[in-house]
């Protein structure tokens, strides 16, 4: 029971200290962005292409993150180790 | 059929996450097993790519182009303009504006096979094996390339590959090796190790981070697409199994919705950073 509850703390911490690492640092950038186009309208499109290659990356770790929660969470590895120990 | 329950939600998923395998895995890193699977809709979706690009060539005019002639001509266009912002050799552009091409459309078809419905495939493919004598609990199938760790490390090391090779091309053997050692802390001979160990670092990590970036998006987005599969699944004439269905149908919709965006995005970031990686080989300290 144990093993199960800590799995299930575990995914809920993955899942979300990553979405507060990623969705900080899309706001800082978005902002960014949002700021440099109100300065100088000419630079938009150049900037976009570039601000949705810094969102590919940043959201990067977080899903990777996101996915090995979800794995934890549903097909869960380390019940086969319980079903392995000695009894 | 016999009196045999479903597969509970774990075992469907696992289903469902199990590659077609010429033999089962015998350690964490086992180089005979190979994905079949993913093989087999990699390489389709290669000769569709090649087969669609050469169509369009083969019949392009210089005169008023029809739309599937400008359709890609957009494509390479955005390709090139890009590849001459970052790679500033025009004598590799020759072949790395071509390879960036084919790194994303080739990602963005293996990454779009995510959109299928998750069961269509396999299903197709039970009632296939079934029929060619198999057992139905071990036909496994699984339709997207880029899940599959062996198939983005694949395309992240033969960028690296590529990238060595400019090294030795562009600042011959001898000039690379100094530079391993020499860059980014200085020549002085104390600082040789430390040099050395940077630079294995980096290549290691802009590697790995490459493949595992791609990896990690398809993966995630495959395991939401199969959840949310379940909770159609468990539908019923009761509050909530028409709640889970409306649910599903919700939830499909705009998670395939945000997904259209993820898929085109992470082949275009894989493009970007190819060229990256292959315009910092050119660079010299």
């Amino acid at each position: 029971m144990e093993v199960i509850s800590f799995v299930a703390l575990a995914a809920g911490l993955i899942i979300g200290l990553g979405a507060v690492g990623a969705c900080i640092g899309i706001g800082i950038m978005g902002s960014k962005y949002l700021e440099a186009a109100a300065r100088q309208p000419e630079l938009m499109g150049e900037l976009q292409t570039k601000m949705f290659l810094l969102a590919g990356l940043i959201d990067a770790a977080f899903i990777i993150g996101t996915g090995i929660a979800l794995w934890f969470a549903t097909a869960n590895p380390f019940l086969a180790q319980i079903a392995n120990l000695p009894k | 059929m016999a009196a045999e329950n479903g597969p509970t939600a774990g075992e469907y998923i696992v289903h469902h996450l199990t590659h077609l395998q010429n033999q089962p895995a015998k350690a964490v890193v086992d180089f005979s097993v190979f994905n079949l699977d993913s093989l087999f809709f990699s390489i389709a979706l290669g000769v569709l790519m090649c087969w669609v690009l050469w169509l369009a060539a083969r019949r392009a005019t210089s005169g008023v182009p029809g739309r599937f002639q400008a359709a890609v001509e957009i494509l390479v266009e955005m390709v090139e303009s890009q590849a001459r912002g970052i790679v500033h050799n025009a004598n590799s552009r020759k072949l790395v504006a071509p390879l960036a091409l084919v790194v994303f459309v080739w990602i963005f078809l293996l990454n779009a096979m995510d959109l299928l419905p998750v069961d269509l495939i396999p299903v197709i493919w039970e009632a296939i094996y079934s029929a060619a004598g198999g057992d139905p609990h071990h036909a496994y199938m699984r339709v997207v390339p880029t899940a599959d760790l062996s198939i983005s490390m694949g395309l992240s090391v033969s960028v690296l590959i590529v990238c060595l090779v400019y090294n030795v091309k562009i600042k011959g053997l001898g000039g690379w090796i100094h530079e391993l050692f020499t860059a980014p802390f200085g020549a002085h001979p104390l600082l040789w190790p430390f040099n050395f160990a940077m630079q294995m670092i980096e290549f290691i990590a802009k590697t790995v981070s490459h493949g595992m970036r791609l990896f990690g998006n398809m993966y995630a987005g495959e395991l939401i697409f199969m959840l949310i599969a379940l909770m159609g699944g468990a539908w019923a004439f009761t509050a909530t199994g028409i709640g889970l269905a409306i649910g599903h149908i919700i939830a499909g919709t705009a998670w395939a919705i945000f997904h259209i965006l993820i898929i085109t995005l992470q082949a275009f970031v894989f493009m970007m950073l190819t060229l990256v990686y292959i315009g910092q080989a050119h660079d010299k300290h």
